[in-house]
């Protein structure tokens, strides 16, 4: 059995989420009218640290917001529901906004999916970008990031660990088994 | 005629001569011919083996609903009767609840042809005491009693006029019969569907309180010290219902009393969720009550164990327990309960359970049999105090599968009901 | 697989304290639902829902299909007197029907106490008591639990008073028993025709005097005094009931502490609660509506997930 792999240590980290920052920033031609969405639970982190780095950079603080997806998912009655929701905090309304959903890890898409439509019911943004920190590829969705921290093949038996400082104490990738603990 | 049968080597119990022994019982022409001893075996008699098992005179009880005539689909008095037998009883009195109430000569008798005709248990009328149950008008008692009613009641409710009762207790005094009554202040009791109590607080099932019981028993007792007649109170099941009859018993008025086998047997948590097979009137009452009802037993303050056997349609007792009619199938675990609770417990002694479920129901109804005199009917229940077995309602000769004692583990198993010297059921 | 609540909700004497916590803590985020412009979520997106109302109950219903449709559940609403039921059907073959009809839960509301539980034990869908006859009404007893957790924080210790017609009362039932579970201290007060005779067991203190109940309480949860009682003779007047348990504005201003008033509604102001208390600074009642709808949305999404013939049919691959 592979021993884990680690595929960002918390300086390939640091470096990968700036030029994320940067990507986002051209992607959108500056910073107007930019919100940065992080999905639940280490998407917000990640969400909160891209945008102190474009302010960093730019000297804008762009605005952000939360989005906790568990009551748009597609298999609440076939895994059960998760215990506690989390709360979703959005600008008051999205409307010809561009927004840029941050999420972990991009996989089957199916979050991303859930995503898009519950900004859905915050109004009508004018574009929805998708910034990743890994894609593990596995699609089961036409789903695509728009920016890709890094960008790796993962087997389906394996398990991409994210670690972030405010959550798990320090920040790390960890390619694991499924099965590992 | 019908052969001579020779029960060989059972241990009798008969209270009624003070008999415990072992010994052989004759039976000749649906009489006892001979009791006691060892007897040899006429010719051509049929000779049943009885080692380790008791035999008694045979069992009674004088408190069942057999819903013959008007609810047929739900027991007939052929079902009944037959229950009654496959449950050791050799003898029912049936309550005159029926529709058309039997209040009459005529249904007096279609009552009594019925049983009969079925050829199990004696089957032996009670006529009502008011018109149509009604109680506002005293039923022909006379006539009733000339055609085979051998006591009166309106159970199911109560005679709520005192006045009512009163004439009724002095009017069957005259024919020398029983007056039963179903104990029940209607105005407490309104709208109650269980014991009141802790559980019916937590179920927020309306109760029935003790008092709407006992009220009546000291009515009835004081209407009985009055008139000199004979109260029978049925289906007691407070302690304070017990400590009313002993006070009753002691100054010597003509009370008798009866406890039904749940009452000694079950609490009222026995209603869990809403269990309609836990629905009965009066209610499962608690702990205490049954230690009190036992102990009553046990001393003599209440004379007969009785079923109020009562069976309902499957589909009347499914449904909201506030709504589902009152009463449980009994006559097919009577028996059993009553070893398994007073007699393997030791409240009780083998005679006194003879006594309570054979002789003193006879003596007090009037009726023949709860003897193995010579001379006496040839009506017998060989049982087995500890033959264990499990209650599976679907093997009811009733049909009525309403008990709550399905799936119960139970100890005391009749082998053998002999009616008129005949054997009409042979256990397994 | 069964959800963390199990097949059905019943009553809050069948749930855990743990359990109770769970729907709490997820009606929180679901109370931000009802403030968004679109008041919806997808979540139970093709799930078929039936209001079973053999009572009249515009606002229990009204709350229920409000936090159905925020689900996007698909709701219908059969009210008893239009149903077969008046045409003698039983309960158990209304439940067979609407098995038939493969109705994915159902919301039941019936004056037969235990009739929910009846409906569990015969159908497969999840069941929810919407209050049965004088036994319980879970979903309010868990709206009054978080509008009190919300003012008061953790309830442990926390001295809550009921007061009225506790006896007919599932309100108070299920307040008593979830309260308790969260440690709170209960008392009840009103007229003792109007207290079960056995309310000793329930395990909560009895104060004979509104006075007292005020000046021991942090709350109140006033009933609703059912005008039937009086005809049905439980207590002599309703003037004197307001006279004797009213919870009036001067009686509350002798009290040393401010309370938290509750009351299930509806309310019968000048009977047992005062217009200006109902209406004052002490009253949290439409905060208990609103909390209402965000609880049962909470009851839904948990027992919706508990479905095992739908994890069967996923894991073996749909048919």
């Amino acid at each position: 059995m592979p021993k884990p792999t680690t595929l960002l240590d918390a300086r390939a980290m640091d470096r990968t989420l700036r030029r994320m920052a940067d990507e986002i920033v051209e992607l959108f031609g500056g910073t107007d009218d930019v919100v940065v969405v992080g999905i639940e639970r280490r998407g917000v982190q990640l969400a909160d640290r891209i945008v102190a780095l474009i302010a960093k950079q730019e000297g804008v603080t762009v605005a952000r917001g939360a989005l906790d997806i568990t009551l748009y998912r597609d298999d609440l009655q076939t895994v059960g529901p998760r215990p506690v929701v989390g709360r979703t905090q959005l600008p008051l309304t999205l409307d010809g906004k561009r927004v840029v959903i941050v999420d972990d890890v991009l996989y089957t898409g199916r979050t991303i999916r859930a995503a898009l439509d519950e900004l859905a019911d915050f109004g009508r943004p004018a574009r929805i970008a998708l910034a990743v920190l890994v894609d593990r590829g596995g699609r089961e969705l036409p789903i695509h990031a728009d920016v890709v921290g890094r960008a790796v093949d993962v087997a389906p038996g394996q398990r991409v660990d994210v670690m972030l400082a405010e959550v798990d104490e320090r920040d790390a990738v960890i390619l694991a088994d499924r099965d590992a603990a | 005629m019908t052969r001579d049968l020779l029960l060989k080597g059972g241990r009798i119990v008969d209270p009624s001569q003070g008999l415990d022994a072992v010994g052989d019982v004759l039976l000749r022409d649906g009489r006892v011919e001979a009791c006691g001893g060892t007897l040899g075996a006429p010719d051509g008699a049929e000779v049943i083996a009885c080692d380790g098992l008791i035999v008694a005179p045979g069992l009674i009880d004088v408190h069942v609903h057999l819903r013959e005539p008007g609810r047929e689909d739900v027991e007939t008095i052929a079902s009944g009767a037959h229950a009654a037998v496959a449950g050791g009883i050799t003898a029912v009195c049936a309550m005159p609840n029926t529709r058309p109430v039997t209040d009459n000569q005529a249904t007096v008798g279609f009552v009594k042809r019925q049983g009969e005709a079925a050829g199990y248990a004696r089957v032996y009328p009670y006529g009502a005491i008011s018109v149509g149950q009604k109680g506002e008008t005293l039923a022909e008692m006379g006539e009733m009693v000339a055609a085979g009613a051998v006591a009166f009641s309106d159970d199911g409710r109560p005679v709520e006029s005192a006045q009512l009762m009163r004439t009724a207790l002095e009017y069957a005094r005259t024919f020398g019969v029983p007056v039963a009554e179903h104990c029940e202040d209607m105005t407490l009791a309104h709208g109650g569907s269980m014991n009141e109590g802790a559980v019916s607080a937590r179920l927020g099932l309306k109760g029935i309180p003790a008092e709407a019981e006992e009220i009546y028993v000291i009515r009835d007792i004081l209407l009985a010290k009055r008139t000199g007649g004979h109260i029978h109170l049925c289906h007691l099941s407070t302690k304070g219902s017990v400590e009313l009859v002993r006070w009753g018993k002691e100054r010597g008025i003509n009370v008798t009393a009866e406890v039904c086998s749940h009452h000694i047997s079950l609490t009222d948590e026995r209603v869990g969720h809403y269990d309609t097979n836990a629905k009965m009137n009066p209610p499962l009452r608690t702990a205490e009550d049954i230690e009190a009802l036992q102990q009553g037993v046990a001393d003599g303050t209440i004379d007969l164990l009785v079923t109020d056997h009562a069976p309902h349609h499957y589909d009347e007792k499914e449904r909201e327990f506030a709504d589902a009619p009152n009463g449980i199938v009994g006559l097919e675990t009577a028996l059993g309960v009553n070893c398994t609770w007073m007699l393997h417990r030791g409240v009780i002694t083998l005679s006194q359970l003879v006594d309570a479920m054979s002789c003193k129901q006879a003596r007090i109804f009037g009726l023949p049999g709860g003897t193995l005199r010579p001379g006496g009917i040839g009506d017998v229940t060989v049982f087995d105090p500890d033959a264990a077995w499990t209650v599976d309602s679907t093997r009811f000769k009733s049909k009525g599968r309403n008990t709550p004692y399905g799936g119960t583990a139970l100890r005391g198993l009749a082998r053998y009901t002999i009616v008129g010297g005949r054997v009409v059921y042979t256990g397994a | 697989m069964t959800g963390p609540l199990g097949k059905d909700l019943l009553g809050l004497a069948d749930l855990s304290a743990e359990q109770i916590r769970l729907i709490l803590d997820t009606a929180v985020p679901f109370k931000e639902i009802s403030e968004r412009q679109i008041k919806k979520v997808p979540t139970l997106r093709g799930m078929t829902i039936v209001n079973l109302f053999f009572e009249n109950s515009t606002r229990t219903r009204v709350s229920f299909e409000f936090a159905e449709k925020r689900l996007s559940a698909d709701t219908v609403n059969v009210a008893a007197s239009t149903s077969s039921v008046s045409k003698g059907e039983t309960l158990v073959d209304t439940a067979r029907n609407l098995e038939a009809m493969r109705i994915d839960m159902v919301v039941i509301r019936h004056p037969a106490s235990g009739a929910p539980r009846f409906l569990a034990e015969r159908i497969d869908s999840n069941v929810i008591n919407a209050g049965d006859g004088t036994h319980e009404h879970p979903t309010q007893g868990l709206l009054d639990l978080l509008t009190l957790r919300d003012h008061l924080g953790d309830l442990t210790g926390r001295r809550i008073c009921i007061v009225g017609d506790v006896l007919h009362s599932r309100v108070a039932r299920s307040n008593i028993y979830g309260l308790q579970k969260l440690g709170a201290e209960v008392a009840v007060c009103g007229p003792r025709s109007l207290l079960p005779n056995a309310v000793h067991e329930l395990g909560v203190q009895v104060f004979d005097r509104i006075e007292a109940a005020i000046e021991w309480a942090e709350a109140l949860n006033v009933l609703r005094l059912q005008l039937e009682r009086m005809q049905a003779g439980y207590i002599p007047s309703l003037r004197e009931y307001n006279r004797v348990f009213g919870v009036t504005s001067a009686r509350l201003e002798r009290a040393s502490r401010d309370l938290l008033i509750l009351h299930p509604g509806p309310m019968n102001r000048g009977v047992e609660i005062d217009s200006d208390v109902a209406d004052g600074p002490h009253s949290v009642i439409l905060h208990q509506v609103t909390n209402g709808v965000a609880v049962r949305m909470a009851v839904l999404y948990l027992l919706a997930g508990g479905r095992p013939d739908l994890a069967d049919a996923a894991k073996g691959g749909r048919s």
